[in-house]
């Protein structure tokens, strides 16, 4: 694929969920329920009334975001709770919604989520007050992710293309060089633990957002939905693709087992143990905070690729909702409009180690051209703002996709424990999410 | 008041109201009494069960709404394999770390018990703390002791100069839980033996001292039959907690993601299946058969152990 | 005979190595065989000491160290770094000190769940023990049945059912649930049989008194070490409540310390990852701490509560 059919495409994408939007739009003036509809002056005025608020989130910029909005919005009370990182939230959002009551106004949810809870129908439609026409402070791929069913179901805050952080010490002792292609980074995965058996090239114990994100990279578009047919199928050539490098990884045992995120992991991303991680474009951040000890040894390049055309995926990141529930959404749209665009909250979110999904700022020369003291002085941002770029399109989640990333474990997570076919995980994962989808009313195909 | 009989200790059975006479005024003072506790069980547990009940014999989909669907819920659960999988794993978890456990804390009451040990009030307490250990902190810090990159296992490891602790790996696992839940509760059922040995009175001793009876003989003609009832309430209670299990895999997944399933234990799969799945009504179900399935375990325990009281 | 009885019970605790009060008491703390105190036996009980001790001792030693210094020391021992005062107060004033606002929540779940569980308890089993009415066994048999049915599962109706009654996301949801202590029920009754003899009940009708006045005036302190036990078990239920509140709440402002803490490691995960392990650890420790005391400062009461809970007078 080349460069320039990747951003054909992209721009496709672009125009369809455009048109979505502007359907939706259209949609709304017999959808509309009890949020009234409303435009942006709504919001305006909205702002002007005031009103209380309650806003879930445990991003760490979201404190500071929130005070510096009630500066500028003095009628305005925002309460911020965090009620829990990821699965925990979603499951008291799910609750509340299940409950008919106690779901906060506005709600962090990430990008692979939001079909869900768009799907039980408890998001509001941001169409209905104009905020459709943000669109081109975006990134494509960040935009299309809010954009479910033709409605805008939140606004993008960070997003996550990928690339490949690399421990610079480590791959200059053993001599390796940085691979470009993903059957480099095989082959430097045997060098380095041939050379060291307590090094690893990375650390993979079976993440289904890795998985799916990896897939997405190599071509595979494993879910399809159109309204509640949806489609699992994981025999596509992109998926083939994909296992059939992470197989050599996985079945040779040249992974760590470190589970991520556990104290061990950060020990080992510390101390050289797990030298390299394909990931978001959010983990400078992390690596600053918790991985402090291993300044000056991290860079970033791009993700390898198959066939050496820059092609990358989302990992991660995610954005805003509104919720149905919301007494007053036409104030937490406008909360949620200031939160996700104003240069004010952007600014509040770029200085606690995030990195945007808005095009404004991934363009910014200031920003572009930051040298990161911690990657010692690379401007990784270049690397990760390409990243950004090169995203491909059409990918989506499935409208359960909380529940189908929660059942990984019991089925390609089998195949990571046992070092075996991750293909017939895959196979195994795929079976569950289609008998769950037709049990719950979707029509699936494979 | 000072003689008194050999106390078989608590059994599970409502002990018989001796020497009180049946009152007319009396009937609704009792329940004046009970009804405060009623009223909060009623709201908490038989509402809920009821409401479990109600939720079983329906199914919810995302798409298409609720149905009646009568005993189909039931009839899936059935032929479920991963619940199958769960239950077997907490029978088996059952068979071995309950007696191993029970075992232990019989071994510690009788040895604080028998007055040959020095500082007796000091074993008593220490193995009765982790008790108060909340399980969250509990498993939380032997998570950390299990790592083993960094934990005290790899420590281990390095001086063995071997690989051969793995608490985390498929076949270790449920040791691993085992020995958390052990650790737990070990003192707490040493307390409920201790408690039954305290309670034998002093002339069953002196009759066996004027028997020339060895401390052996002591201990398995008097203490042990004396224990039958604690024992029998023990296990109860460990059967329970075992067919419950759930907090300590819950937490250790984030530990060995790949190793305890979604379905691991029953209670994990019931929670689940609501929490992620949405699926109300089948995790009802679960939860229904395995109140059935635990109370009836618990019945024929009692049954037995009082039976075998009575020959 | 009433004024006698509860010392008495009390005295069983562990004064073992007082013969003088042994000789006085009916029942002798240890087997009349008086064997000779053995170090080699306590030697090879040390087994159980060390077994229960070595993760306690871990976690001292652990909330003594920095982050870093947590993967990079020695497990059982200190690190060159002491920063236990520092760990405490970071943990005491992290994100503005919500620990002790989860510390003064669990406080309140305690004396309002726990006192309420006792005080339901000790009603509910003294009337099952000292009156017959219609329905006493029933009441039994469906007290028992419902520990069996798993309370992960309940969670759910649970939930639904307080979110109806506006419940949800207040300390009544932790509250409620926790006044009802099966076992608390049990052990009363057991006890109220026989240390509340029915000739003083008897005696107290025929002065006149009525039946809750002398429930508070004689029966209570005859059932007093009855009661600190089940206070006691209800207190550590209701410190270690986890699961129920992890449901129920989702405002942090109302968290136990148990799902604070746990929701503090969990912060070490996904994208915006803040690991404060050595936080964890330290309030792990700061949790645990109240509790020991209690047990420790209350172990004469509990213990003989417990002993006598299953004697025959």
């Amino acid at each position: 694929m080349t460069i320039a059919r990747t951003a054909a495409r992209r721009t496709l994408a672009v125009a369809a969920t455009a048109a979505l939007a502007v359907g939706a739009l259209a949609a709304c003036s017999t959808g509309a329920d009890a949020t009234g509809g409303g435009s942006p002056d709504d919001l305006d005025a909205a702002l002007e009334a005031g009103g209380e608020l309650t806003y879930w989130s445990w991003t760490p910029s979201a404190e500071a975001q929130v005070a510096a909005f009630e500066e500028a919005y003095p009628n305005v009370d925002v309460e911020l709770v965090n009620a829990g990182t990821n699965t925990e939230e979603y499951t008291k959002l799910q609750n509340a919604i299940k409950a008919g009551s106690g779901a906060p106004d506005v709600v962090q949810i990430e990008y692979y989520a939001m079909p869900q809870f768009a799907l039980a129908d408890a998001l509001v439609d941001l169409g209905e007050y104009g905020l459709d026409e943000l669109e081109d402070q975006y990134s494509a791929s960040t935009w299309g992710s809010v954009n479910v069913d033709g409605k805008l179901v939140g606004l993008p805050q960070d997003s996550g293309p990928m690339a490949l952080f690399y421990n610079k010490t480590v791959f200059d002792q053993y001599g390796i060089a940085v691979p470009t292609t993903w059957d480099e980074y095989v082959d430097a995965a045997r060098r380095l633990h041939a050379a060291d058996p307590t090094k690893y090239i990375t650390s993979d114990t079976g993440d289904a957002g890795f998985a799916t994100s990896m897939i997405w990279q190599a071509g595979g578009r494993p879910f399809e939905i159109d309204g509640t047919d949806v489609t699992v199928s994981f025999q596509d050539e992109g998926t083939e693709k994909w296992t059939g490098v992470w197989n050599q990884l996985v079945e040779e045992d040249l992974l760590s087992t470190t589970p991520g995120w556990s104290d061990e992991w950060f020990k080992g991303l510390a101390d050289g143990s797990i030298a390299s991680l394909p990931i978001g474009a959010w983990m400078p951040g992390v690596l600053e905070s918790s991985v402090a000890d291993a300044a000056g040894d991290w860079r970033v390049a791009p993700l390898p690729t198959y066939d050496g055309t820059a092609v990358t995926a989302e990992h991660g990141g995610g954005g805003q909702s509104v919720v149905k529930q919301s007494e007053n959404p036409a104030l937490a749209a406008a909360f949620l409009r200031w939160l996700n665009s104003d240069p004010a909250s952007i600014d509040v979110f770029l200085e606690s180690g995030g990195f945007p999904s808005t095009t404004a700022d991934l363009e910014d020369p200031e920003f572009v051209g930051l040298e990161s003291e911690y990657f010692g002085g690379q401007k990784i941002n270049e690397v990760l703002t390409q990243a950004s770029k090169d995203v491909a399109s059409g990918w989506s989640y499935l409208p359960y996709q909380v529940y189908a990333n929660s059942i990984f474990g019991d089925t390609v997570g089998q195949s990571y424990a046992n070092k075996a076919d991750l293909n017939e995980g895959l196979a195994d994962w795929q079976s569950q999410l289609v008998e769950y989808g037709n049990e719950q009313g979707f029509t699936v195909g494979e | 008041m000072t003689t008194t009989s050999p106390a078989p200790a608590a059994v599970i059975a409502p002990p018989p109201p001796r020497r009180t006479r049946v009152r007319a005024r009396s009937e609704w003072k009792g329940l004046a009494f009970v009804a405060p506790f009623l009223v909060v069980f009623l709201l908490v547990f038989i509402a809920p069960v009821a409401y479990s009940v109600h939720l079983s014999l329906f199914r919810e989909q995302l798409v298409g709404g609720n149905a009646f669907v009568g005993l189909a819920n039931f009839v899936e659960l059935f032929g479920d394999a991963q619940f199958w999988e769960g239950f077997a794993r907490v029978v088996l978890f059952l068979l071995i770390q309950v007696p191993i456990m029970l075992g232990l804390a019989l071994v510690a009451a009788l040895a604080i018990d028998s007055a040959r040990l020095h500082a007796s009030g000091f074993f008593r307490i220490v193995i009765f703390l982790p008790y108060a250990v909340p399980a969250v902190v509990a498993v939380l810090m032997w998570g950390f002791i299990y790592g083993d990159d960094f934990g005290l296992a790899a420590n281990v490891n390095d001086w063995l100069g071997s690989e051969v602790i793995t608490p985390f790996a498929r076949n270790w696992i449920l040791v691993s839980i085992g020995n958390i839940v052990t650790w737990e509760f070990v003192g707490y059922n040493m307390l409920i033996f201790y408690s039954a040995l305290r309670t034998i009175p002093t002339d069953l001793y002196e009759a066996a001292e004027l028997d020339g009876a060895g401390p052996m003989r002591v201990v398995t003609g008097i203490k042990l039959p004396a224990l039958r009832g604690a024992i029998v309430i023990a296990t109860i209670f460990s059967i329970i907690g075992s067919f419950q299990l759930f907090n300590e895999p819950n937490i250790l997944r984030t530990l060995a993601p790949n190793i305890i399933t979604t379905f691991f234990t029953p209670n994990m799969y019931a929670y689940n299946l609501s929490f992620s799945g949405q699926q109300y009504n089948y995790s009802a179900t679960v939860a229904i058969v395995m109140g059935v399935i635990t109370a009836v375990i618990a019945y024929v325990v009692q049954l037995r152990g009082s039976r075998k009281e009575e020959r | 005979m009433s004024a006698t009885l509860a010392p008495e019970v009390r005295s069983v605790d562990g004064r073992s190595a007082d013969p003088a009060s042994a000789r006085r008491s009916p029942r002798r703390p240890h087997s009349p065989l008086r064997p000779r105190k053995s170090v080699a036996f306590t030697l090879l009980m040390s087994i159980f000491i060390l077994y229960s001790l070595v993760p306690l001792a871990w976690l001292v030693i652990n909330a003594t160290k920095t982050q870093s210094g947590l993967f990079s020391s020695f497990g059982l021992w200190f690190d060159d770094e002491f920063v236990l005062f520092q760990n405490i107060w970071e943990t005491l004033t992290y994100r503005d000190g919500i620990f002790l606002r989860w510390f003064g929540n669990t406080l309140l779940y305690v004396v309002l769940g726990a006192g309420g569980a006792t005080l339901l308890a000790t009603l509910a089993g003294y009337g099952l023990a000292k009156f017959r009415f219609a329905g006493r066994r029933a009441v039994f048999a469906v007290v028992l049945g419902a520990i069996a049915v798993p309370g992960t599962a309940l969670a759910v109706p649970t939930f639904l059912l307080f979110s109806q009654l506006g419940l949800t996301n207040t300390p009544w949801a932790i509250i409620i649930p926790s006044l009802i202590s099966p076992f608390g029920l049990y052990l009363i009754w057991v006890y109220a049989v026989d240390s509340v003899p029915t000739e003083i009940l008897e005696a107290a009708r025929m002065d006149g008194a009525g039946e809750f006045r002398t429930f508070f005036t004689i029966s209570v302190r005859l059932l007093a070490p009855g009661i600190v036990t089940v206070l006691l078990f209800t207190v550590v239920a209701t410190w270690n409540n986890y699961f129920l509140p992890l449901i129920m709440l989702s405002d942090p402002t109302w968290y136990p310390l148990t799902v604070g803490l746990n929701q503090w490691n969990a912060q070490a995960t996904g994208v915006a990852a803040q690991p404060i392990y050595n936080l964890v650890i330290t309030g792990s420790l700061l949790t645990i701490l109240p509790i020991v005391i209690a047990f420790l400062g209350l172990q004469r009461f509990w213990q003989s509560g417990l002993s006598a809970g299953s004697v025959k007078q």
